[in-house]
């Protein structure tokens, strides 16, 4: 899978879940504030990730994961390629 | 004491969406029962049950509203939203004033066992998501119903088995009573999925005529064979009369009393003594004559001992004095939780629009049944006070006396 690919799923399956607008979704958009995830709906975000794409996210690392550009990266380097 | 007044109605049920299908539905006798074959294949002695879909709320909900509901959360939004608007009340009454909510809920297994086959399947508990905690408990829809309308006075579930709905608009209306809210939300919910009452299958007492589902739920009738599981929300606004009277809001009946026993019995078989002590408490409480209680909604849900039981408590207490009495659970089967609730407004329906629906299929009375008053077919009747019993699992007992206003 091309890291372009990816990145599309993710914003699927992240607009699926969290009901929001396409274009709000860019690499430099602060994820909690554009997605309106509070400190729940952030769990159901980190689960929504592990189970669409087998990546865990530890808690110590969730709060690091600020933008939708820096979830890309976690994720693709994380990944089973 | 302050007077309790319901000032507003709403309802999700296997006999329709709002007030006016539901009127409807009691109107002609439609049963809401049908064979499902899901319950078949899973099992089940009977998959006899109540149809209604899950109201579609996205686009109403937010998603971070949604995923706190359970099933009889979403019945409970759409019949609260109902009642409120019935009642005209609006947001900005809401957020300035302290409205409290009473609702009836006393289960919400299917999260329960979703949450928990999540667990069990992925040995990872992030994955059972944020809802399922919410969704599981037994308040899940006070929890979801306060934080949506933004409700500020009394925030309470009773869980009083199939009597839960009655005994949160009886126990709502003594909190008016005393003055120490002047609006209370109440009613009850109840889930219908096969989660929820395959064990209460498993103890036989469902009727198994799959072969004719909307003939299986059949009170006082000498064949019944047990009754048939329902369910959806119901909801009522009371308010103190003088609450309603400052609104200007439209005044549709008046609670004139609460009475509530405990049999102190059988976990499940319900006696005499405790629904008789229930109906005597309320009608005492009320200050009436029996002879002005125009129609009996009666708890009757179509198990063997159970209906005989109550037939001979309201023979007791009413005797040859006793009016029409039915149980709409002919057409609803038993809605349990939110039974208490519903069947209240089912009454204020036929008494708002001067009729008795039927008690379909009563066919044949058993002796205790033969003493009532039991029609079959719908009366066109008005009359202007109602009782409704309704009685749960641990002889929980509760009875409503309302008047027409």
């Amino acid at each position: 899978m091309e890291k372009a690919e990816l990145i599309e799923k993710i914003n699927e399956v992240l607009i699926e879940e969290f009901e929001v607008e396409a274009d709000v979704i860019t690499p430099e958009a602060d994820i909690k504030s554009t997605l309106e995830l509070d400190s729940l709906s952030l769990v159901d975000m980190v689960a929504l990730i592990e189970s669409e794409f087998k990546v865990k996210i530890k808690g110590s690392e969730i709060a690091q994961l600020k933008t939708f550009g820096l979830l890309y990266d976690y994720i693709w380097d994380n990944i089973e390629k | 004491m302050k007077r309790v007044v319901i000032t507003g109605m709403g309802i999700y049920s296997c006999l329709g969406n709002g007030l006016d299908a539901v009127r409807d539905s009691l109107y002609n006798g439609v049963s809401g029962i049908v064979f499902d074959q899901v319950r078949k294949d899973m099992g089940f002695r009977s998959a006899l049950t109540a149809k209604l879909e899950v109201p579609e709320l996205k686009g109403v909900l937010s998603r971070n509203q949604r995923v706190y509901m359970p099933e009889q959360a979403k019945y409970a939004y759409v019949a609260t939203a109902e009642a409120l608007k019935n009642a005209g009340i609006d947001q900005d009454y809401l957020d300035s004033h302290e409205v409290g909510l009473m609702y009836g809920n006393d289960s919400s297994a299917e999260p329960v066992y979703k949450s928990i086959q999540t667990m069990l399947d992925k040995k990872d508990t992030t994955l059972v998501g944020s809802g399922a905690i919410f969704q599981s408990m037994n308040s899940t829809v006070t929890m979801s119903l306060s934080c949506i309308f933004r409700l500020k006075g009394m925030n309470l579930t009773v869980s009083g088995a199939c009597a839960s709905g009655s005994h949160a608009i009886g126990l709502g209306a003594m909190l008016i009573r005393n003055g120490l809210q002047e609006m209370v939300v109440c009613g009850g919910a109840q889930e219908v999925n096969p989660y929820a009452v395959g064990s209460f299958d498993g103890i036989s007492a469902f009727s198994t005529r799959e072969s004719d589902p909307t003939k299986a739920s059949r009170p006082f009738d000498r064949d019944r064979d047990g009754l048939v599981p329902g369910g959806g929300a119901a909801t009522v606004i009371i308010e103190s009369y003088e609450s309603a009277v400052k609104r200007g809001a439209p005044i549709l009946a008046e609670i004139l009393s609460y009475g509530f026993s405990s049999n102190g019995d059988h976990i499940s078989v319900p006696n005499v003594d405790g629904p008789s002590r229930s109906l005597q408490m309320a009608i005492k409480l009320a200050g009436i004559n029996i002879n002005e209680i125009g129609y009996i909604n009666a708890h009757a849900t179509s198990t063997p001992v159970g209906d005989r039981n109550e037939a001979k408590a309201i023979y007791n207490v009413f005797g040859d004095a006793c009016p029409e009495v039915t149980s709409t659970k002919a057409m609803t089967g038993h809605e349990m939780w939110m039974a208490g609730a519903s069947e209240v407004i089912y009454s204020m329906l036929m008494m708002k629009n001067g009729f008795i629906a039927p008690n379909i299929n009563f066919e044949n009375p058993d002796e205790d049944s033969a003493k009532l008053n039991i029609p079959a077919k719908r009366i066109e009747k008005k009359f202007d006070t109602f009782l409704s019993n309704s009685f749960g699992f641990g002889g929980t007992n509760s009875t409503l006396i309302v008047r027409n206003l």
